[in-house]
């Protein structure tokens, strides 16, 4: 037994298929009733890692402990953990209770039981007047809540849930991550959630992993992940972000001076160690640059530049740039005044500024 | 009102060529045999007409005729037993490959197609014969020879060869379809391989189970060509029966008779068989 107990811990793990390496030497703690997702591209490697934890496959090389317990080769039916599929793999041949009591039914569970604790579930995600249907004869959200009630029936210490909002259109989507949530709080059920949406993963998880080609790159608290990115990757993949290379000059007081290829300097903060002559790159968000127009301001990362194309888009206006050296530059501006007047509103051609604080960019590996 | 009778007579329309066809062949001939079988034998091995149940009475009396019925009916049942427990793991294997590879083993089950049937039971003759292939090899070392033919077992595996196809292709086009990530979800929610087996897979496979068996069952418990060829006297079934009958004991009355007993038989098992085979598929009450 491993002290303190951590609800799922990985050892190390890697998983190959012939000659591809799936899953590279990842290791990771996630707690007991934790919210935590593993966010990445398709082919990252976040389901392989996913499956092992089921049991639908055995790591090629590290452990894997489910409470404190070493799984080895522990089959899946004998693993205190359950899965939502993305697919749902309902059982079409059964109702919808029949389905969400197939668990239960393999404890042995007496009748009885059975029959309340399958009203309960299916209660908890509102579908109690439709056990009798077949799962063919709801709808896809209907569905998904079926394939959550038939796992978490099982009260499993950890559930699994491979993208399973993936299928539903968006309004739903945003309706079930909120729900997803509340059960999750209310059961204090420990969920790994498998996503390649970002947003999805910021808004519900305590904790994300960030994975790359079999890798974790990061993991941390949502606004970690997307504030203090560690890599270019990370920066990247969560979010828009507007990337300068350059050579480093000067480090400050954690603040770092690149000098662009065209000779531009620019100042952000470091986040990892460098020193005069490593090349580096400055990662700055959309949202935390301003645009000026007329006198020049003072103070460090300022360019000129011209607006290229201009969208807007309700809530906020997105503005693409053309530096100096001609590489494009994202600008977004919350539209925080009501109005029509077009004047307010940035036109292509229009001659600008752009400029950020130098604690709002991040100076990463190249 | 005037759409929806359009709507009708177009839906006739469509079917008439086949409802034409199978009543002109089908129904014709089974009403014809009906009436047949209520006549006699004339003494030029003609039909006699002559309204009577004197066949049907001496069909009841008949010991050998049940006797034969009931060889017919066990190797049938023997055959597609054997079939079905030979297919499914084959027919498994073939869905679980890749498409292309699939469509590759879908031909080779189909090969044998191309021969025609008759000789390649004749061609098992030729191996398992008192002077066949496998008998003269064995000759050579002063063994045997075995008596492999005529008798039921030669029947039930030449019988075996020739149907696996019809059992392997309707459970190949069951399995197509299974969404295999059920049985990891059965795995994940404790089943074991089993219970996965037998909760999950068997049950939505049983339209293919039951299409392969009656397509194998039926063909098989009518036969008389491979019974006649590789079983000799000594396998004597319905269709041999009913061979004899219609051919040389030039009996088409009684032979008539022995066809309706036959039939309205089939017909009850198979009956009898859907009705199983739905009650296995509805068994999953919840608890």
């Amino acid at each position: 037994m491993n002290t303190p107990t951590w609800a799922v811990e990985l050892d190390h793990v890697t998983k190959e298929f012939r000659g591809s390496t799936a899953v590279r030497d990842v290791s990771l703690k996630i707690a007991d009733g934790e919210f935590f997702s593993l966010l990445g591209p398709s082919g990252c490697g976040k389901t392989t890692l996913l499956r092992m934890i089921a049991g639908f496959e055995n790591p090629s090389s590290g452990d894997i402990y489910i409470e404190g317990e070493l799984m080895g080769e522990t089959p899946a039916n004998r693993r205190d953990v359950n899965t939502v599929f993305q697919s749902y793999a309902l059982f079409p041949h059964m109702s919808v209770a029949e389905n969400v009591a197939f668990g239960l039914h393999m404890k042995k569970i007496n009748k009885a039981d059975v029959a309340t604790r399958v009203k309960q579930a299916l209660d908890m995600v509102q579908l109690h007047a439709f056990g009798d249907r077949r799962p063919k004869q709801l709808s896809g959200g209907q569905q998904q809540r079926v394939a959550l009630a038939r796992a978490l029936i099982n009260e499993p210490e950890v559930l699994l849930l491979d993208e399973p909002l993936a299928a539903l259109d968006l309004k739903l989507r945003k309706e079930m991550q909120l729900e997803l949530k509340s059960i999750q709080q209310r059961l204090g059920i420990t969920f790994i959630f498998v996503t390649h949406d970002q947003e999805e993963a910021l808004t519900m998880s305590d904790r994300i992993a960030v994975m790359e080609l079999g890798k974790v790159l990061q993991v941390g608290q949502p606004t970690e992940i997307y504030e203090r990115p560690k890599t270019r990757f990370v920066a990247d993949f969560i979010g828009e972000c507007n990337f300068i290379d350059g050579t480093v000059l000067a480090v400050e007081n954690g603040a770092v001076t690149l000098e662009t290829d065209g000779g531009v300097r620019v100042v952000g903060t470091g986040m990892f160690p460098v020193a005069a002559g490593d090349h580096a790159v400055l990662a700055v968000r959309p949202e935390k640059v301003r645009l000026v127009e007329g006198q020049q301001p003072q103070g460090t990362n300022v360019f000129a530049a011209i607006v290229e194309r201009v969208a807007y888009i309700g809530s906020d206006t997105r503005i693409i740039v053309r530096l100096p050296d001609g590489s494009p530059f994202d600008v977004w501006e919350a539209n925080t005044v009501s109005t029509l007047d077009p004047n307010q509103y940035y036109t292509a051609g229009d001659p600008v500024y752009v400029t950020w604080a130098t604690q709002n960019s991040l100076i990463l590996e190249r | 009102m005037y759409n929806a009778r359009t709507e009708q007579r177009r839906a006739w329309l469509q079917a008439s060529p086949a409802l034409i066809w199978l009543g002109f062949f089908f129904l014709a001939p089974l009403v014809l045999i009906l009436i047949y079988s209520f006549q006699g034998r004339a003494d030029d091995g003609t039909v006699l007409w002559n309204w009577s149940l004197a066949n049907y009475q001496k069909l009841f009396a008949d010991g050998s005729f049940w006797r034969t019925l009931w060889l017919s009916t066990w190797i049938a049942l023997v055959v597609t037993a054997i079939t079905l427990v030979v297919s499914y793991p084959l027919a498994f294997f073939m869905a679980t490959r890749s498409p292309k590879r699939r469509g590759l083993l879908v031909l080779a089950v189909m090969i044998p197609f191309w021969t025609n049937f008759l000789v390649r039971i004749y061609a098992w003759k030729v191996l398992l014969g008192n002077n066949g292939v496998v008998n003269r090899f064995l000759d050579q070392f002063d063994l045997g020879p075995l008596q492999m033919i005529n008798n039921p077992s030669a029947v039930i595996m030449a019988l075996i060869y020739g149907e696996l196809p019809y059992m392997i292709l309707p459970l190949y086009a069951a399995l197509e379809r299974f969404d295999w990530v059920q049985l990891e979800a059965a795995r994940d929610l404790g089943a074991g391989r089993f219970q996965t087996f037998w909760r999950v897979l068997f049950p939505q496979t049983l339209p293919g189970i039951t299409a392969g068996s009656i397509l194998v069952f039926v063909p098989t418990v009518g036969t008389f060509a491979v019974s006649d060829i590789l079983g000799g006297t000594s396998v004597n079934m319905v269709g041999n029966s009913l061979s004899l009958q219609f051919g040389s004991a030039s009996n088409w009355a009684y032979g008539s008779a022995i066809s309706m007993i036959f039939m309205l038989l089939l017909l009850g098992a198979i009956l009898l068989y859907f009705k199983a085979t739905r009650e296995v598929n509805d068994g999953e009450n919840p608890g």
